[in-house]
């Protein structure tokens, strides 16, 4: 019998498991495999890490970006090697598209089968290089605890993104010493927070002038957390500034807010996007200028002198070409911008902005959102609002899946603060809404999560349903189902002659049935009669629900920017939308 | 030599000394980057390259800080001045990566290359390629009585310019190991 052994040593599973408890980790989320069954086993002998084990790896990236985004802390995810691994890959790529701290734990093959094409090996490390932050092979136990404390840090500092460490089977076998956080190698990544004096001096400067100002605001508020968007409400309402916000940054500036005009973009409303094309200042807050947002770029608001708040530097003058740039982390750049605002006489240009607002007053009432209502079919911008009307005032978190009902979810629902919406904003991955509602539900137990998805989307992750039920995460999967690919229809249908290739399905799964297979529970909808009884229904079910509301076919998700056009040349509701895409932009996405 | 301004979040030169951001003349830039030397930064690196289409014009990597275990990474590089600009602040913003020298903007630089060339000949080419190697300062590193092998060290333009005069005298075979560069002064 050896000695007994210190504290400080043990075994990389335990290692893994103790890193997690001092990282504050409460919720991993899963799936075992023969690479990982060491750390399986510490997980089974105690009880302050709870595990979620999900269907199919891409879930658990998914339930770990909407528990990350729901509480600001990172996710956890814990895979075997292999398939376990490449499974995971896009939902790794889909954080770091959309910024959101994610930390991957990977097994894999025991460290002298590396480079054998042993079974279930494949090259975790580098099939994640271009899609993490920053990943970790570990070969040695005495380095194990010191790198998931590093990749910890580094998912979560700066601009946040995934991470991902590699642990073959014998490092979790060995011994190794396990170093505490405190004691973990000082970090040489440390980005800049604070922004340039002399520039957010130069910002107010323009903001006391401005007269056709806007603040373009992005998921970096979101991201820098609840005391930016707290200092962004300021700055907007002290200012009169208006705020439009990409699809990633809805709620950090309250929908009901006076300032709010709307989201801005490809879907974005009208008044939005006229007020980025004809502004004198744009204020870029932690958007990255994505070509959802810019349309054409070389007609991206002609007139404006343009600021760029971002923690990445790699993000100014990638696309758009600003004026003044300010590196820091938003948080601390509002913070110091509203200190010299005020202790400048909080000036502004009162009738520039007074004009300015009429403008935008006169472009609201152009009502881009206006759909042709129906006493027979429902409209899916119909049960959007009934939705938001029947749930508003209640603690409510909604994700998405990735089409048209994505978009006007994003048009018809309102979020009052952050970290309540959840959407797959870069990647675009159909197959994110479900697994990422049941992150935010096993974040918050109490709370209304529900899942605005598109009948083809959610099938891609449906699997997961199982998770849902088997962990009591009673999500409201609210299905717009419209029998097609909404949105790959909608761009046939204007960009190629009404030629609907592959864009329906033939054989949907009957949605309430499906429900009860799953032992959760189905409500339809078929009449918009129906609509207000059954969403009811959905909320007073206690359990999770299948939610198949049967929608307008071919209905288009309006207004919107066709690609290769400029802001000001927007398609709206009663315009013609067949072959609306010519040109250059028929080769764009 | 200081590291790249980036990090400073300056906007009174502009965060990114852009010389003209419109120009879409293509430049050619040495980038000389200090990076952990630790398993994967180079396939990191040259991924990031790959990834976003960039160009590597020549790229030589080595240890250079045995105790800290830093590597240098000289990477010389073309494109519009907007591209070179995200090429800097895409590698700066890289974890293992802890300073990026644009040595083309920083003042300016020595850069030199070391190449291997054999050439195979006999009779008067042999005699001068023998006379030129002297001119050009390259030194026999081997011989037969059918080749030589000419190691040289010089600008890469320089060894542009002496493999152009050895092809017709029987150049069978170079190697070139990539340009290293240093700033000029302290």
């Amino acid at each position: 019998m050896s000695q007994q052994m210190a504290p400080s040593q043990m075994t990389g599973a335990k290692m893994v498991v103790q890193a997690l408890k001092d990282q504050g980790v409460e919720v991993v989320f899963g799936y075992p495999g023969g690479a990982v069954l060491p750390i399986y086993d510490e997980i089974f002998q105690q009880n302050e890490i709870r595990h979620i084990l999900v269907r199919h790896e891409q879930g658990a990236v998914h339930m770990a970006e909407g528990y990350a985004r729901s509480t600001g802390k990172p996710g956890v995810v814990l895979v075997t090697s292999g398939p376990g691994a490449t499974n995971a890959v896009t939902g790794i790529t889909d954080a770091l598209l959309d910024s959101i701290p994610v930390v991957v734990l990977s097994g894999q093959v025991p460290t002298f089968l590396i480079g054998t094409d042993g079974f279930q090996e494949a090259d975790t490390v580098g099939i994640t290089r271009p899609c993490t932050k920053n990943n970790w092979l570990v070969k040695d136990p005495n380095t194990l605890a010191d790198t998931i404390h590093q990749a910890f840090h580094v998912a979560t500092s700066g601009r946040p993104g995934p991470v991902l460490v590699d642990i073959p089977k014998d490092v979790q076998f060995a011994e190794g010493t396990y170093i505490p956080p405190q004691k973990a190698r000082t970090q040489h990544y440390q980005p800049r927070v604070k922004g340039d004096l002399d520039a957010i001096t130069q910002l107010v400067e323009l903001i006391e002038q401005a007269e056709r100002p806007v603040l373009y605001t992005g998921g970096g508020v979101i991201n820098s957390g609840p005391a930016a968007c707290q200092l962004l409400c300021e700055l907007a309402d002290a200012s009169g500034i208006p705020v439009t916000s990409t699809l990633m940054g809805l709620g950090a500036y309250p929908a009901s807010g006076k300032n709010w005009i709307g989201m801005l973009g490809m879907h974005g409303l009208y008044e939005a996007n006229m007020a980025m094309h004809d502004c004198d200042l744009m204020i870029n807050i932690g958007a990255r200028f994505d070509d959802r947002i810019t349309g054409r770029v070389n007609a991206f608001s002609p007139n404006s002198r343009k600021a760029h708040i971002d923690i990445d530097p790699s993000s100014i003058n990638k696309v758009i070409r600003v004026d003044l740039p300010i590196i820091g982390d938003v948080g601390h750049v509002l913070e110091d911008l509203l200190k010299i605002w005020k202790s400048r006489g909080r000036k502004t240009n009162r009738e520039g902005l007074a004009r300015w607002w009429k403008q935008i007053d006169d472009w609201k009432a152009v009502n881009c959102l206006a759909y042709k209502g129906s006493g027979t079919v429902i409209k899916p911008q119909y049960a959007l609002q009934r939705l938001e009307e029947l749930t508003r005032g209640r603690d409510r978190y909604v994700t998405t899946e990735v089409g048209q009902h994505q978009m006007w979810a994003a048009q018809f629902l309102h979020f009052d603060g952050p970290n309540r919406w959840m959407t797959s904003g870069g990647l675009g991955t159909m197959g994110y809404g479900l697994p990422a509602s049941i992150g935010v539900q096993i974040a918050h137990p109490e709370a209304l999560v529900i899942n605005v998805a598109g009948e083809a989307s959610w099938l891609m992750n449906m699997q997961e349903m199982g998770t849902a039920v088997q962990f009591r995460a009673p999500v409201k999967q609210f299905i717009l189902n419209n029998e097609r690919l909404g949105m790959v229809r909608q761009w046939q249908q204007l960009l190629h002659g009404e030629r609907y290739s592959h864009s329906w399905s033939e054989s949907l799964p009957d949605f309430v049935k499906l429900a009860e297979a799953f032992g959760c529970k189905g409500i339809r909808a078929t009449h918009p009669d129906e609509v207000d009884d059954a969403i009811r229904a959905m909320l007073d079910y206690e359990g999770p629900v299948i939610f198949d509301c049967l929608v307008e076919k071919h209905e288009n998700c309006l207004p919107m920017i066709p690609s290769g056009n400029a802001h000001n040349d927007m398609l709206l509701p009663d315009g013609d939308v067949r072959n609306a895409i010519k040109g250059a932009g028929g080769a764009l996405v | 030599m200081s590291a790249l301004q980036i990090s400073q979040g300056s906007s009174k030169h502009s965060a990114y000394e852009l010389r003209d951001p419109h120009a879409e003349v293509i430049e050619s830039h040495t980038l000389a980057v200090i990076v952990d030397n630790e398993p994967g930064v180079l396939a990191r690196v040259i991924g990031l390259f790959s990834g976003r289409g960039y160009n590597i014009e020549s790229l030589t990597v080595a240890e250079t800080d045995h105790q800290g275990h830093r590597s240098r990474i000289t990477i010389v590089t073309t494109g519009t001045p907007q591209v070179i600009e995200q090429i800097k602040a895409q590698l700066g913003r890289m974890v293992p990566v802890h300073e990026v020298h644009d040595l083309t903007v920083e003042g300016s630089s020595v850069e030199r290359e070391l190449a291997l060339l054999k050439v195979a000949g006999k009779g008067e080419s042999r005699i001068e390629a023998l006379r030129l190697a002297e001119i050009f300062r390259a030194n026999v590193v081997d011989s037969t009585l059918e080749s030589f092998v000419f190691e040289m060290t010089g600008a890469p333009s320089k060894i542009d310019a002496f493999a152009d005069l050895m092809r017709p005298l029987g150049l069978t075979e170079i190697a070139r190991t990539g340009v290293a560069a240093l700033a000029r002064g302290v």
